[in-house]
């Protein structure tokens, strides 16, 4: 198995009363509650983090994107990733992912990643989402057309990077005259793809096909619907495509604490994982899922089923439980992981080390318990 | 009240569908965001005086979504040619919301068959510095509050579970809303440059209580088309046929008569 580390940057020193004026700590939530001297202070201690997670020999450091939001800094991952990739010297440095349907121009992507890929001399894994629902909210991009601008931006990036400029791209949704990327991207034919998702039939069909055999990322899913989900990619690779998935091709992002026993991990970890779930992912349907960011049909179970999808009051026990979160003494966690793996054969585990509040201190503890006392005997 | 009887009409790759009934002159029914349900009672009594079509906008209700179509400038190109496929002439049109929207978009490109219009709490413009209302980040219990006025329709659609079909097409005309009106959200801003194209009789109804698009895009749409008539009803919200149905019926009858004299 390979480890990499993964924080989504939040705003932790958000009031997290905030929930009582705004319903989320997304698009709606003012921007006043942001304050720079403190913004200085994070991006500087997120990026020690990540820098002391490739000391530790993780195989990987992993950014985001994300937009108009509290739980998560990195509205430009580029910048993140093109820090690291002067400052790390041998994790593989993965943006998970550039949300491709945000924007009008993806050649602007494939010239970011292409540049942080030379710079590391081939360290670059990357990551292509749609961007989360809300996220079309905050930049006004229709969410009706999302899937096929992913598509279709995916198809001009990858042909960017692999055919030989200039050359026209004549898509419907994009379209240019000339594309001729400098510089190529160092690794060739082009960087690895991940495709972090929550996990839809249509994505993993499209991911899993045989030109493209990317990973498929599952994120901050139940480990039910996770074992669900890879099967999935399985039966279609088997099925439709003819071949046999291997677990290179599977993955996993889940919040994880290890502490010395587990008495000592729940009891650290309580708070910040119960802020990240309750307080910082918090939002109301219409902003999670826009009108034709999913199908009808998933959109009218939802409908049925009136249940607020990310409303809080989610429990530690019950995130343990259903396994979106991994908490205990290095045994313990040590134990589940490897349990998982046997289960559903999976290759790569995004820890999310650092979660919602989690402090300095706590986080530098769990990257060095993970790495010492948990990763070396599932490698 | 007349009968309204179904048609479908195959338009494109999609075929739509189409309630139809009454006799006399054609009214066309352009139905807003959030489907043609709440216009079934409308259609049913113009019908006793005119030939009353009220067709379900393409990737609406019980209507195909046709590829083809994008955007509500597709939308009245459509319209156009399903006028020409119907055989239609001499059509009052009457647009509701993202309805009013198609019908100017409609009149601005050819009124050869078009008699007058009504916009009622139209979409199509921007106001800047007037805040619109956003239904695509309301709860479903917020879209209902901020629509209606009335406290008892409120409390009337509040308390009442929607059918298994009923939720289908509020998702159904919820994307195809998104579709065509997400971004820019309910407006073209190359519409106002064109509305002076309006040729025929025109009647802006709007309500006083308009939380979506307020009351100052009733003046707004009044400057930009000089020669409309406005009726700006009380205590009235987005769905003035619902929140002021006499006052409504009222306006867009003696409306019509006048166009017809």
């Amino acid at each position: 198995m390979k480890f990499y580390y993964f924080g989504l940057m939040p705003y932790g020193p958000l009031d997290l009363d905030y929930d009582k004026k705004y319903s989320s700590a997304s698009l709606v939530l003012p921007n006043s509650y942001f304050n720079p001297k403190e913004g200085n202070k994070l991006y500087r201690r997120y990026l020690d983090e990540l820098e002391l997670a490739d000391a530790l020999g993780y195989d990987g450091v992993c950014v985001n994107e994300h937009h108009q939001t509290a739980y998560g800094l990195m509205p430009s991952p580029g910048v993140i990733a093109g820090a690291l990739a002067r400052t790390t010297t041998q994790a593989k440095i993965a943006v998970l992912g550039r949300a491709l349907p945000l924007v009008n121009n993806p050649l602007t992507i494939a010239e970011e990643y292409a540049m942080i890929d030379n710079i590391s001399g081939g360290r670059l894994i990357s990551g292509f989402v749609r961007g989360i629902g809300v996220e079309y909210h905050a930049t006004g991009v229709n969410p009706a057309f999302s899937l096929e601008r992913f598509q279709e931006a995916h198809d001009l990036i990858i042909e960017a990077w692999t055919k030989t400029g200039p050359f026209p791209f004549e898509g419907d949704h994009y379209h240019f005259e000339y594309v001729n990327t400098w510089p190529r991207p160092f690794q060739q034919p082009h960087p690895p793809v991940w495709i972090p998702s929550q996990g839809s039939e249509e994505t993993i069909r499209w991911a899993s096909e045989p030109t493209r055999k990317y990973v498929y990322l599952n994120t901050y899913s139940p480990f039910e619907a996770v074992s669900t989900f890879f099967q999935m990619y399985r039966d279609i690779a088997e099925k439709e495509w003819n071949y046999e998935a291997s677990g290179e091709q599977l993955g996993w992002a889940v919040p994880i604490y290890v502490g010395e026993t587990d008495e000592i991990a729940l009891k650290e970890a309580k708070p910040h994982i119960e802020a990240f779930y309750n307080k910082f992912l918090r939002m109301t349907n219409e902003m999670l899922l826009p009108p034709g960011y999913t199908t009808l049909k998933s959109m009218k179970k939802i409908a049925e089923a009136k249940r607020e999808m990310l409303s809080g009051g989610r429990e530690i026990s019950r995130l343990m439980d259903n396994r979106m979160f991994i908490c205990g003494s290095p045994n313990t966690v040590q134990e589940i992981l490897g349990e998982c793996h046997d289960q559903v054969g999976l290759e790569h585990i995004v820890c999310t080390l650092q979660f919602g509040t989690l402090p300095h201190e706590l986080t530098v503890k769990n990257l060095e318990l993970f790495s010492k006392e948990v990763m070396p005997q599932l490698r | 009240m007349a009968t309204q009887d179904n048609h479908q009409l195959e338009i494109y790759d999609a075929m739509v569908h189409i309630s139809r009934g009454g006799s006399g002159q054609t009214l066309l029914l352009l139905h807003g965001a959030g489907g043609s349900a709440n216009l079934k009672e409308l259609a049913s009594k113009l019908a006793e005086d005119f030939d009353v079509l009220l067709p379900d906008h393409p990737g609406f209700g019980l209507s195909d979504q046709s590829k083809r179509l994008s955007s509500v400038s597709d939308l009245a190109f459509y319209y156009l040619d399903f006028i020409q496929e119907l055989g239609l002439k001499d059509i009052h049109l009457v647009g509701f919301s993202l309805g009013g929207w198609i019908a100017a978009e409609i009149a601005i490109r050819s009124t050869t068959n078009v008699k007058s219009i009504a916009l009622v709490s139209s979409a199509g413009i921007h106001v800047k510095g007037v805040p619109k209302g956003d239904p695509f980040l309301w709860s479903p219990e917020e879209l209902v509050r901020n629509l209606y006025v009335n406290q008892d329709i409120i409390n009337d659609i509040l308390s009442q579970e929607p059918t298994s079909e009923e939720l289908e097409f509020m998702v159904k005309n919820r994307v195809a809303a998104a579709r065509y009106a997400w971004h820019p959200r309910f407006y073209n801003p190359d519409l106002e440059k064109w509305l002076h194209r309006i040729d025929v009789p025109t009647l802006i109804i709007w309500g006083d209580q308009d939380k979506i698009f307020p009351v100052e895009y009733a003046s707004a749409f009044k400057n930009l088309i000089p020669h409309a008539q406005t009726q700006i009803l009380k205590d009235c919200g987005h769905v003035p046929h619902m929140d002021q149905p006499e006052a409504f019926y009222h306006s867009l009858k003696s409306f019509l008569s006048e166009t017809n004299s």
